[in-house]
């Protein structure tokens, strides 16, 4: 494939990866959750020239006191982000755990519609066992276990979204037909714990298929499209790419960068006073932005792209946008999506046959 | 032309509101004329809810079904089918619209209030304070099919579970104190220690247990619709909701008598009477001339009752396959077939087929009509027809009679079909002084003219509300 080497995303929930970033944003704690300031994050990180945002979410609070404990849920801030941008692709955490994938599924569909084909999914779990109580289900306790309905989760959605043939909308008036019944299919999953019959009642997405991004030890590599993998250091991170069997592989990467009013180091320390930034096994970079851009050139040999977990994002965005995509943009390691394709052309995946299509094409073949 | 002294009748500052019902799923959106649009396409959303929003609507309200409709077994393939998810699309369209409302249906059978309750926060919040949820419940396996709890409540149970998931949702939206989060980022913490209260719930429907994630906007809680024409759904509503959505809107005497019930109701269970807005679906026909209007119908009812509809409903009813028939032709011999519905089509439930086939027969043999003639006929007698300035006078009339506040309206034709009734209905309906020439407020609810959400209402604020 030709085309940059590196694609770059940005986690955007919230004020930051560290617990306390509240505590340096440019802005009051309750300013949040407003719509002006979904939208103002979408677009700097659209005028950055990001390939992708995520947004974190689960149905447990983000936080705990004192730090912040509200957060719109992420598939309204994504199809709000959507309708308020352009080019940037656009992907919403969403843990199947105890969601009904049905739901999920229609969701998703409608985002990348509204966004005409920017739309990804993160998949993640919800791993707490509040998270039980708070939907009112079973507890699903363990690893394994949760690893299924992950799987099942992603089965489903996948298969509704084939489930309606791009043209099955046929309008015919000479038929009086306004659906083609033979191009929708029922999926009939049947798994461990649920059944879903299908068909869709959202059509098609553009994409044919969403952008699944998903951890590789808890989804299985073929349902996803982009491995997201960790490593504390380079050789791990080659060392988990190479591993992945995924189309796209993407770097996880905890970034706290200097600014013209403090350096990285202060900033971080500063945050600390209050709340630790957990450790969650990633390459993190707390420096300047020189050195970001080093250190990025140097993943672009072993993965697709990275997604950045920035300190603060008042702070780390600006200095991202004005030093870190242009210098890699200058050594063209990066190159920013162009308006009018979708995600998954601007991380260079094909568009999916669709597997019912297939199917009774196939059927059709035989039968003759 | 007679017009009501506006001081001689019982209200004679009422205002009428309207709505706009963008559907997905009917045979009244007419898709096969060369200006029908996409149904999916999010420019068809953002037309129809800035042409509403051009013409002071109160709300742009989107429908769900949970399955796509059968009948025998086989995907119903003639009407519009095919729509987004109504939340996702309506936090789309807060971030291009700024003073209407925006209503999702969403089922509480299917659904659990952790989620539901925060996504229409959620979208509360995106729009400041513009969200509104119509309730809707289902009973059956066959969209149990699609969901991990699968099965199905007793129908006895689809409004307890209703009313349970709302008392829930109600907690979840009260959970925060106002002003709850720290006003600086100096603060020692995000939020004022003890503004936030966990909701333990345990109940015949719900155990949960949880800490809600979400400000109140500025309209305190979305603002409650509700459907349901039964007596079991009347109380319902006169318990729970802000909005009746109701089948009542075409004949005033009807509306007037359902109007009056709703009121009796609300009274029974301690609301003011006025608690409560009355917007019965309607389409509504438009020509310059009365002659017009009706010939415009003509060509409606013909464009949504096709031949293929005809048979189709007509197949319904009599419960056997028509489609080889000719609906042009004259009304199937045969007697119907009483089978229980599965909740396949579940907007049809004929109470009582063989009385609707005796009653259809006698009328078709009288007038001479077709099939489908008949079907267009005796169908669903939906919508207002006339000239701009002779609807506007009937609706001064129901709305100042208090027979009606208002109308959630059906574009037969997506994405223009509101042009009309917002270009040439509205400024008649302004100059009766029953339409408003500005939006009275910022939230859904202020330009509802309703009051504060049901659990927040003070003992002071009952009494001047009463």
């Amino acid at each position: 494939m030709t085309g940059p080497a590196l694609h770059l995303a940005v986690e955007t929930d919230g004020d930051g990866a560290h617990p306390a970033a509240w505590r340096r944003a440019a802005h009051s704690p309750a300013h949040l959750l407003t719509p002006r300031r979904v939208a103002q994050v979408a677009a700097i990180a659209e005028n950055a020239g990001f390939t992708l945002i995520t947004l974190d979410d689960g149905v447990l609070p983000p936080g705990a006191a004192p730090d912040p404990v509200g957060r719109i849920g992420a598939v309204e801030r994504a199809a709000f982000a959507a309708a308020s941008t352009s080019t940037i692709g656009i992907a919403p955490v969403i843990p199947v755990t105890y969601a009904e994938p049905f739901h999920v599924s229609s969701q998703l569909a409608s985002l990348d519609h509204i966004s005409a084909g920017r739309a990804g999914w993160v998949v993640t779990e919800e791993e707490r066992p509040e998270a039980a109580r708070a939907w009112g289900r079973p507890l699903i306790a363990d690893a394994a276990t949760r690893a299924r309905e992950s799987r099942d989760g992603v089965e489903v959605a996948r298969a509704l979204w084939d489930s309606w043939e791009d043209d099955a909308a046929i309008r015919s008036v000479a038929t009086s037909r306004y659906l083609d019944r033979e191009r929708l299919h029922y999926i009939d999953f049947t798994g461990e714990t649920y059944a879903v019959k299908g068909p869709a009642i959202v059509p098609r997405p553009p994409q044919g298929q969403l952008v699944v991004l998903g951890r590789p030890d808890r989804v299985p590599a073929a349902q996803l499209d982009v491995a997201l993998v960790e490593g504390r250091d380079l050789a791990s991170v080659a060392t988990a790419a190479a591993a992945a069997g995924t189309p796209r592989v993407f770097a996880e990467v905890d970034v706290a960068l200097d600014t013209p009013q403090a350096t990285a180091a202060e900033r971080v320390a500063d945050l600390e006073r209050h709340a630790a930034w957990s450790d969650r096994g990633r390459l993190r970079h707390i420096g300047t932005a020189d050195q970001l851009v080093a250190l990025l050139e140097g993943l672009s040999r072993h993965v697709d792209g990275v997604r950045l977990h920035p300190l603060v994002l008042d702070e780390d965005l600006p200095v991202l946008s004005r030093l870190v995509l242009p210098a890699l943009s200058g050594r063209r390691l990066v190159a920013r999506p162009l308006p009018g394709t979708s995600l998954r052309s601007a991380l260079g995946l094909g568009r999916p046959a669709n597997r019912f299509a297939a199917a009774s094409a196939a059927a059709q073949e035989d039968a003759r | 032309m007679t017009r009501t002294d506006p001081l001689d009748v019982p209200r004679p500052h009422a205002q009428l509101h309207f709505g706009v019902f963008f559907q997905g799923v009917n045979h009244w959106t007419i898709w096969s004329a060369p200006d029908s649009g996409s149904q999916i396409d999010p420019a068809s959303f953002r037309r129809v809810a800035q042409t509403a929003e051009r013409g002071l609507f109160d709300a742009f309200f989107l429908g769900e079904g949970l399955r796509l409709r059968e009948v025998d077994g086989k995907i119903h393939d003639l009407d519009v089918a095919g729509r987004p998810d109504a939340i996702t699309q309506l936090a789309a369209l807060a971030a291009v619209t700024r003073r209407i409302g925006l209503v999702s249906t969403s089922n509480s059978t299917f659904n659990e209030p952790a989620d539901l309750a925060r996504r229409l926060s959620g979208l509360d919040l995106l729009s400041e304070g513009r969200a509104g949820w119509n309730v809707v419940t289902t009973d059956n396996a066959w969209t149990g099919a699609n969901f991990r709890r699968g099965g199905y409540l007793d129908h006895a149970d689809r409004y307890r579970r209703a009313e349970e998931f709302l008392t829930v949702a109600r907690a979840l939206w009260d959970g925060w104190e106002d002003g709850a989060v720290a006003d600086s980022a100096r603060a020692r913490e995000w939020s004022v220690p003890g503004a936030v209260r966990r909701v333990h719930h345990r109940g015949p429907q719900f155990d949960v247990d949880l800490a809600p994630t979400l400000p109140r906007s500025a309209q305190g809680h979305p603002v409650i619709f509700q459907a349901g024409d039964s007596g079991e759904g009347r109380d319902f509503a006169a318990r729970n909701a802000d909005v009746v959505f109701s089948a009542h809107g075409n004949d005033f005497d009807d509306a007037l008598a359902f109007a009056d019930d709703i009121r009796r109701r609300l009274r029974a269970v301690g609301r003011p009477d006025d608690d409560l807005r009355i917007l019965p679906g309607t389409e509504i026909i438009l020509g310059a001339t009365e002659e017009e209007a009706q010939e415009k119908k003509r060509w409606i009812r013909l464009q949504q009752v096709t031949p293929a509809t005809a048979l189709g409903i007509a197949g319904l009813l009599w419960g056997i396959d028509l489609s080889d028939r000719d609906a042009d032709g004259p009304l199937p011999k045969e007697d119907p077939v009483v089978t229980a519905n599965d909740g396949s089509f579940g907007a049809r439930r004929i109470a009582d087929p063989r009385a609707v086939v005796a009653e259809w027969r006698a009328k078709a043999e009288a007038h001479g009509w077709s099939l489908r003639e008949t079907i267009i006929a005796l169908g669903p007698q939906r919508g207002h027809v006339g000239t701009p300035s002779g609807l506007a006078d009937k609706f001064a009339h129901f709305v100042r009679h208090g027979a009606i506040d208002g109308f959630n309206v059906t574009p037969y034709l997506i994405p223009d079909g509101l042009d009309d009734i917002v270009d040439l209905l509205v400024p008649e309906l302004q100059e009766r002084g029953i339409y408003r020439t500005e939006y009275t407020g910022t939230t859904l609810r202020e330009n509802l003219g309703l009051r504060e959400p049901l659990t927040h209402r003070s003992a002071r604020n009952r009494r001047q509300a009463g």
